[in-house]
């Protein structure tokens, strides 16, 4: 059975299961666990113990097997989740907007506090972390479907309005392309007019090597943030021989203030689904995935419209164009609120229906990935670079951008400028003339390329955005002085994997590391020691800071600590989780001594009166209730 | 063994067969790498627990995920890698709620070995004291979710007979926990359901009815420490030694089995006292401060309003405070209550218990009376502590040696036997 059609038999189990809920004893593929965990959750609102207890009979799987699954995933609940289910965005360029008056405005509309629903299961209220619209927030999701820029006043009419029976689709916003900026036209790759089947012609006559050649020479390498030369990549894949290979679009844009995938399938579908054909003509693999995170459903149908599409024109299927042997098929996988499942390994695991815990890398995806045979996971700009690279060819491509890096480079905008959104930006741009572009407003730090990137002072302002003359990262971590710092950096370009929020100086640096300690506490997978538990523990240090309890020994142990989660974490998530901690102590030192005390014997801490508080309160308690 | 590659481990090469894992293949070689999720006969390496974090080629990286080939370059025990690996286990003794002297797996327990190894004696992190499951609904098993250090070993390993799981990782983060599936442990043979106890490096997994199998003294780690040594610590400065050194004690919410311990000296008491003189102690009655005191010796974590204040006037007047005995180091049995709200903890004791005077309904309270803080403290989350000596309680002869060596200035090396938290 091919790939397709069996989805396409997973939907059929799904609804018998619902509607028949008869037991079904033959075993299931565990690659369809999560789209029946998908049709329950959107159906019944929860999973209940009666569907627990039918899907592990037809997978075959134990009950706490599912359960962990289910309970690996923010968006499957056990408990009825309403009928309306309200995602409200907790990232911190949502708090600095909006956040606590529309949060406010939804709890009082309502009823319920956060974290609840309300008796009537008609809504239920939870926090998320970042849901790709940071420059039109403060956003939430509802049932899915996007509500931008709100305020408690647009908040009070729509549930009066979902009260009253209004349609949700009607009320949603479907969230804006805000595409602020492209170069001149003949350096523009990404965002300029598109014909479909265009780049995919291209291909005609080229040998499978031929391409992955091209892809080499136009030195395309992960946009995704980690860089890895698409090329050599995809040699990797072609060279491990399989019955079987899958390409996979990672769409699981989980970094916290990136959104330019949301633009680009939204915008440019057709060019992704080109980009994975490609891929899979020059791999040699026939089926591909787009791993679509559960906070896009709204862009599925435009997706897998345009799958069919392509269909119908003969770019997807078998023998396209015409060409022998190339075929490729396409589905979409629905992620279901992880933001590990952005790594790659981990990716594979939720699409195999396991937890989206990442693997140890004892083999790559190129040699071991889903389901065990070579797999290719690229970011979704990659792959729409690729087309792109194939119909402008190489030698123009190579002419923008720079050397190491060629061609644009999409940035996602947010935080304190005139001009938040998307910027297709040639690789080389000094970093303040972006900032000049953007608008931005006294612009006093940065959080470059999200929560996993770094923090960015006055002193990179000069700095290029590119991929030129960089440092390795632990020469870069060793740097304990600001000013040798800005000596030492001051030609390294600022390799971008899209995120860019800026902050001015009204902005409190601590509560947004806070926010960033939160994140990572939340997003941990929780297998290894010092992510799961490290991050909480830094949290309660930059707490004991924000209180003025803390003294200098605080901030070395801070600086300790995050060295020892960076160094010993299992995966890139706990690896880069104190970056932007460890870059903001070295540049803004000033926001950390602000209230420091003198050094001391005894732990300003701990407040015996509020230690003997709830002691105090029980006796009053406890007394009026025994008289 | 006929593909051998040449490796260099901490400056020194090594012939080793290609492919293998670098924690066996150090080991061969006499080189000892800790781990604690790695077991044998494993096919594929967990790389959860992270303690065998060691440098290849200039990275970190755990030596369970590495197989060795030609030319690679191993840091294994360098005092950053060390500490490292010591700050991980801190951290797992910080985020679950390990009791030793309560554990049924004391003495047989991994990570518990692996502390004396290093020498733990105090985790340099804030204790969590995260209210944890315990789960006693199987039949047969029971899960002790506080000592769980999340190795992911009982998962991987232990199967069914049809191949489905019977323990899984279920929710996420600092959430995570193991999850026994009781329908599928029914499934299981005593003798695989012992071998789940067996293979969980702590206490997390207990077969009821199984669990104290050695008497203390031929637990697995008692045999193994006996010839172990702990290495001596840094030199402190002493004060010129004309006088008699003053020391003070107390205890604080312990049970006076410390200080019960110190006692326990016999004869050498003689000796202690030739160079020791006490002052504030329950051993002496002297109830206030009457000088300034070179080591003041601290029994029991705070419970109290009356436990803080008298931890900080030990601040105030000692020069160097040693907290000894678990319950000053990390709370001990004492803040077991940190798991109950204190209300209901209060009731219990004055209303609901077994004890308690039916319809007296009274919770003691005076100004007189001290009152209960929101959780017990270990006391170094409340001042500096300077030294800790493990134990419950600690052997006699290891808190004086400490003490001495300390006011003497001498290089100390605790036994291994000595050296307990249980």
């Amino acid at each position: 059975m091919s790939f397709f059609k069996c989805y396409k038999s997973v939907n059929l189990v799904a609804n018998h299961f619902f509607f028949t809920m008869d037991t079904k004893e033959s075993t299931l593929q565990k690659s369809s666990l999560m789209n029946i965990l998908w049709d329950i959750q959107k159906k019944r609102r929860y999973i209940s113990h009666d569907d627990m207890t039918k899907i592990s009979k037809v997978f075959n799987i134990s009950r706490m097997e599912l359960e962990g699954v289910i309970s690996f995933y923010h968006f499957y609940h056990r408990k009825h989740a309403g009928k309306y289910t309200i995602y409200l965005n907790n990232s911190i360029v949502s708090k600095h907007k909006d956040f606590d008056r529309v949060k406010k405005s939804f709890e009082t509309e309502i009823g319920v506090k956060t974290g609840h629903v309300t008796k009537d299961e008609l809504f239920g209220l939870f926090e998320t972390s970042c849901i790709g619209l940071s420059d039109q927030e403060t956003s939430a999701l509802i049932n899915f479907k996007a509500f931008t820029n709100l305020t408690p006043e647009k908040v009070k009419i729509l549930i009066l309005k979902l009260r009253q029976g209004e349609s949700l689709e009607s009320l949603s916003d479907f969230p804006e392309n805000n595409i602020q900026y492209t170069p001149e036209e003949n350096k523009t790759v990404f965002f300029k007019p598109y014909k479909q089947g265009d780049a995919l012609k291209k291909i005609i006559g080229i040998e499978p090597d031929g391409v992955i050649d091209l892809v080499k020479a136009s030195k395309l390498s992960g946009r995704g943030g980690a860089f890895f030369p698409t090329g050599l990549k995809w040699e990797f894949c072609r060279d491990n021989k399989a019955d079987q290979k899958y390409i996979i679009c990672n769409a699981d844009e989980g970094e916290p203030g990136t959104f330019k995938d949301r633009v680009l399938m939204n915008i440019l579908p057709g060019l992704l689904i080109e980009g994975m054909a490609i891929a899979g003509y020059a791999v040699g693999a026939t089926e591909g995935t787009i791993y679509l995170r559960a906070e896009y459903f709204y862009l599925k149908d435009k997706l897998e419209k345009t799958i069919k599409e392509f269909l119908k024109k003969g770019l997807l299927g078998e023998n396209i164009l015409g060409i022998e042997g190339f075929n490729f098929n396409l589905n979409i996988y629905m992620g279901a609120g992880a933001y590990v499942c952005g790594e790659e390994t981990a990716l594979i695991a939720s699409m195999e229906g396991k937890r989206g815990e990442p693997t140890t890398k004892e083999y790559f995806p190129v040699e071991k990935g889903y389901l065990g045979k070579p797999t290719v996971v690229n970011n979704v700009e990659t792959l729409c670079a690729v087309p792109r690279i194939l119909e402008m060819g190489v030698d123009k491509y190579l002419a923008i951008g720079t050397k190491a890096t060629p061609g644009t480079k999409l940035m996602s905008v947010s935080g304190d400028c005139n001009k938040p959104g998307i910027y297709e930006i040639e690789w080389g741009m000094k970093l303040k003339d972006f900032l000049d572009l953007i608008e931005a407003k006294d612009p006093h730090f940065i959080l470059y390329n999200g929560f996993s990137g770094e923090c960015l002072s006055s002193h990179d302002f000069d700095r290029e955005i590119s991929g030129e003359n960089l440092l390795a990262e632990h020469i870069q971590f060793q740097i304990n002085d600001p000013i040798e710092y800005a000596r030492k950096m001051s030609a390294v370009g600022l390799r971008s994997g899209g995120a860019f929020m800026v902050f001015d100086k009204t902005r409190d640096l601590l509560p947004i590391l806070q926010n960033i300690t939160d994140f990572f506490v939340a997003e941990s997978c929780g297998i290894c020691v010092p992510c799961r538990t490290g991050n909480f523990l830094l949290n309660r240090k930059l707490h004991k800071i924000k209180l003025c309890n803390a003294d200098k020994n605080d901030l070395d142990e801070i600086k300790e600590w995050s060295n020892i989660i960076k160094q010993s974490s299992r995966c890139g998530l706990g690896k880069t989780s104190t970056n932007c901690l460890l870059t903001a102590m070295l540049k803004f030192p000033e926001e950390f001594n602000k209230c420091l005390l003198a050094e001391s014997d005894i732990n300003k801490a701990f407040n015996l009166e509020k230690a003997v508080d709830d002691y105090d309160k029980i006796i009053h308690e406890i007394e009026t209730t025994y008289e | 063994m006929n593909n051998l590659v040449n490796i260099k481990i901490d400056g020194h090469n090594y012939q080793v067969e290609a492919g293998k894992n670098l924690v066996d293949a150090a080991k061969e070689n006499g080189i000892y790498i800790p781990t604690l999720c790695h077991f044998h006969n494993q096919e594929h390496a967990l790389g959860t627990c992270r303690i065998c974090t060691v440098v290849v080629n200039g990275k970190t990286t755990t030596s369970c995920t590495t197989k060795v080939n030609e030319g690679i370059e191993v840091e294994i025990n360098t005092p950053e890698l060390i500490d490292t690996r010591k700050a991980i286990i801190e951290m797992l003794f910080a985020e679950g709620n390990h009791f030793c002297p309560s554990c049924e797996k004391s003495g047989n327990c991994d990570l518990q070995n692996l502390a004396y190894d290093m020498n733990i004696t105090v985790t340099r992190f804030p204790h969590v004291y995260s209210k944890k499951v315990v789960d006693f609904n199987s039949d047969r098993m029971i899960m002790e979710s506080n000592r769980c250090i999340l190795c992911k070993r009982c998962v991987e390993d232990i199967k069914t007979d049809e191949g489905k799981d019977v323990f899984s990782f279920v929710k996420r983060g600092i959430n995570t926990r193991v999850q026994i599936d009781y329908e599928e442990e029914a499934k299981l043979s005593q003798s695989e359901a012992m071998h789940a106890m067996d293979l969980c490096p702590v206490g997390a997994i207990l077969v009821k009815g199984m669990i104290y199998n050695e008497p203390f003294g031929d637990r697995k780690y008692d045999l193994v420490g006996k010839d172990k040594e702990a290495k001596p610590k840094e030199r402190f400065v002493k004060k010129d030694a004309n006088n008699k050194f003053i020391v003070a004690t107390t205890s604080l919410a312990g049970c006076f089995g410390c200080h019960m311990s110190l006692l326990d000296i016999d004869t050498d008491i003689v000796d202690v006292l030739e160079i020791v003189e006490f002052n504030k102690s329950p051993l002496t009655d002297i109830k206030k401060f009457s000088k300034r005191c070179d080591v003041g010796l601290i029994e029991g974590g705070c419970a109290n309003s009356e436990n803080v204040e008298v931890l900080k006037e030990f601040r105030k007047k000692c020069d160097i405070l040693i907290a000894f005995g678990e319950c000053a180091i990390m709370g001990g049995i004492p803040a077991m209550r940190n798991f109950v709200p204190l209300k209901e903890c209060l009731e219990e004791a004055y209303i609901n218990g077994l004890t308690s005077e039916i319809g007296a309904n009274v919770i003691p309270n005076h100004e007189d009376i001290p009152k209960l803080l929101n959780k017990v403290y270990p006391c170094n989350e409340i001042v500096k502590i300077d030294y800790y000596i493990p134990g419950c309680p600690p052997d006699a002869n290891h808190i004086w040696k400490v003490v001495k060596n300390i006011l003497l200035n001498e290089d100390y090396s605790i036994t291994h036997e000595e050296f307990k938290y249980d």
